[in-house]
């Protein structure tokens, strides 16, 4: 019975954030092009789909992957812990010894990103508009590498202290590198699935997470070192999918250069 | 009608899929890295049935109504040729969302809070309010001008990477001469703007805007606007924090 009533006040939330853009729309659609949805009925449908949907997602997620996030963070931080697993006070660790973080960091940011829908819908929408030369799998699993490796470097960052904004350059550097060299096709669909991770369900998950971390840690403080693991996020996913891109030119090419180097055999 | 239940159930069974990885990971914490039998965690099935349910209800109900109408919508004021109402429902679409992102409401109250904690703004309960709700609007406002910046490069095609490192670039520079305080945050909240119901809307207006215009191909062209729209709060968020330190 609870979980039907907070299901419900959950959905009635998530109709709260969608009925703004909705009246926004079916108000553009009449007053400025001037003529009633086609299709409105199946419009509808969809619309009451998408609300329930969120809904229950993230009441779903208010149930189940919060608690569990919060209790791992607690665990891992736990400074009893810390001592069975390196066997040093809390006051004499480096931050090597708080590889249990990095390696949770990780695999949470692996996860978490391949259960997006924001960014199932954008590697269907990709896929369809490439005409199947991105592969849905293929994009979902770069793109969750990427926020992987950058949710574990964050961390690595929280509990060094180092400045963000030297990360933060040295990756677009690396970003500007692969533009000049990626495919064009991938290069926007790179940039915008670094926004796309980072969406309604990653957010407040590595929030809590950066900022329990950065109250853990001796030295560290919430305002400026908790914040941060988000915007790493975002842009290594933007390296791994133009790797992404770049690995499936390299392999279209090789057929070809192995025929080349077989021709070259046959002229001698 | 039976067409749709197999595509719902296809979309559930895809959802079910997804959720696995992340049960393995905790899972595999709790019991080799913690000690911890996995019988705790029986009581939040329940919950991951609701994300299933949720993630499948969700697709599908986007493949339904917010792509076409996006789609629609963005082809409609393409072929209609007004520059202006296309620039304005840019602006509305972007500011509209943000503004109304669960996720950034969230990130906003959080940073006042840690703000507050750290005695960074006025101990006053207003303060917090006000701080996290000119947070709030800074990101909006970053949102809306990153999309009519989108927009018009569709339009006018202009390269998005000379737009995106020319903002990078922009970024380090206002960092440099930002209070260190506000980095952080700025920085995430380019991630926090684009959120599960933006972020489809706006990828159909990109591609629904280009695949409307002769010369433009969909995939070079329509994907981008979610890119400028992860950059402009940054730079918007750091400019706020420069401008309330002389305040």
């Amino acid at each position: 019975m609870d979980l039907i009533l907070s299901g419900l006040s959950f959905v009635v939330d998530s109709a709260v954030d969608v009925l703004p853009i909705a009246i926004f729309l079916f108000a553009f659609q009449r007053l400025v092009i001037g003529k009633p949805l086609a299709n409105g009925k199946r419009i509808a449908v969809g619309f009451i789909f998408v609300v329930l949907g969120i809904g229950l997602f993230l009441d779903g997620l208010e149930l189940t992957l919060f608690p569990l996030g919060k209790l791992m963070a607690q665990q891992l931080t736990n400074p009893e812990f810390l001592y069975e697993a390196v066997g040093k006070a809390v006051n004499d660790l480096v931050w090597q010894d708080y590889y249990w973080v990095y390696i949770f960091a990780c695999a949470i940011g692996f996860s978490t990103t391949l259960a997006e829908p924001a960014l199932i819908a954008v590697a269907m929408k990709a896929n369809t508009v490439s005409g199947g030369a991105i592969g849905v799998w293929g994009l979902r699993v770069a793109v969750a590498l990427g926020v992987g490796v950058g949710v574990g470097l964050g961390c690595y960052r929280i509990v060094t202290g180092l400045p963000i904004h030297y990360f933060i350059a040295a990756g677009y550097l690396v970003v500007i590198v692969q533009t000049l060299v990626a495919p064009k096709l991938i290069v926007p669909l790179a940039y915008d699935s670094g926004g796309v991770t980072t969406s309604t369900v990653t957010v407040p998950l590595i929030t809590a997470l950066g900022l329990g971390l950065s109250e853990a840690v001796p030295g560290r403080s919430a305002l400026l070192d908790g914040f941060g693991l988000v915007a790493f996020a975002s842009l290594f996913p933007i390296i791994s999918v133009l790797a992404y891109g770049q690995l499936a030119v390299l392999k279209e090419r090789i057929p070809a250069i192995l025929a080349a180097i077989r021709y070259l055999k046959e002229e001698e | 009608m039976k067409d749709s239940l197999i595509a719902l159930a296809n979309d559930a069974l895809g959802s079910a899929r997804d959720l696995l990885p992340i049960v393995v990971v905790i899972s595999v914490f709790q019991v080799f890295v913690f000690d911890e039998s996995v019988t705790s965690l029986f009581s939040m099935a329940g919950g991951a049935l609701l994300v299933i349910a949720g993630l499948a209800f969700f697709i599908f109900g986007l493949r339904l109504a917010l792509f076409p109408i996006g789609e629609g919508l963005a082809h409609a004021l393409a072929s209609k040729g007004s520059v202006f109402w296309l620039v304005v429902f840019a602006f509305t679409l972007g500011f509209g969302t943000t503004i109304a992102e669960p996720a950034l409401i969230a990130i906003a109250a959080e940073a006042a809070e840690v703000a507050f904690g750290a005695d960074a703004i006025a101990a006053s309960a207003e303060a917090k309010i006000g701080y996290a709700l000119g947070l709030r609007l800074t990101v909006a406002l970053a949102v809306g001008v990153a999309l009519v910046v989108g927009v018009l490069r569709i339009l006018a095609d202009w390269s998005l990477p000379v737009i995106i490192i020319a903002g990078y670039c922009l970024v380090v520079l206002l960092t440099t001469i930002a209070p260190v305080e506000i980095v952080g945050i700025a920085y995430d909240s380019g991630g926090v703007t684009t959120s599960t119901v933006t972020v489809p809307l706006v990828t159909a207006l990109g591609i629904g805007l280009a695949s409307s215009i002769r010369g433009r191909n969909a995939m070079t062209d329509g994907f981008g606007l979610i890119a400028l729209a992860s950059l402009t709060p940054i730079l918007f968020v750091l400019a706020y924090g420069i401008v309330t330190q002389w305040t």
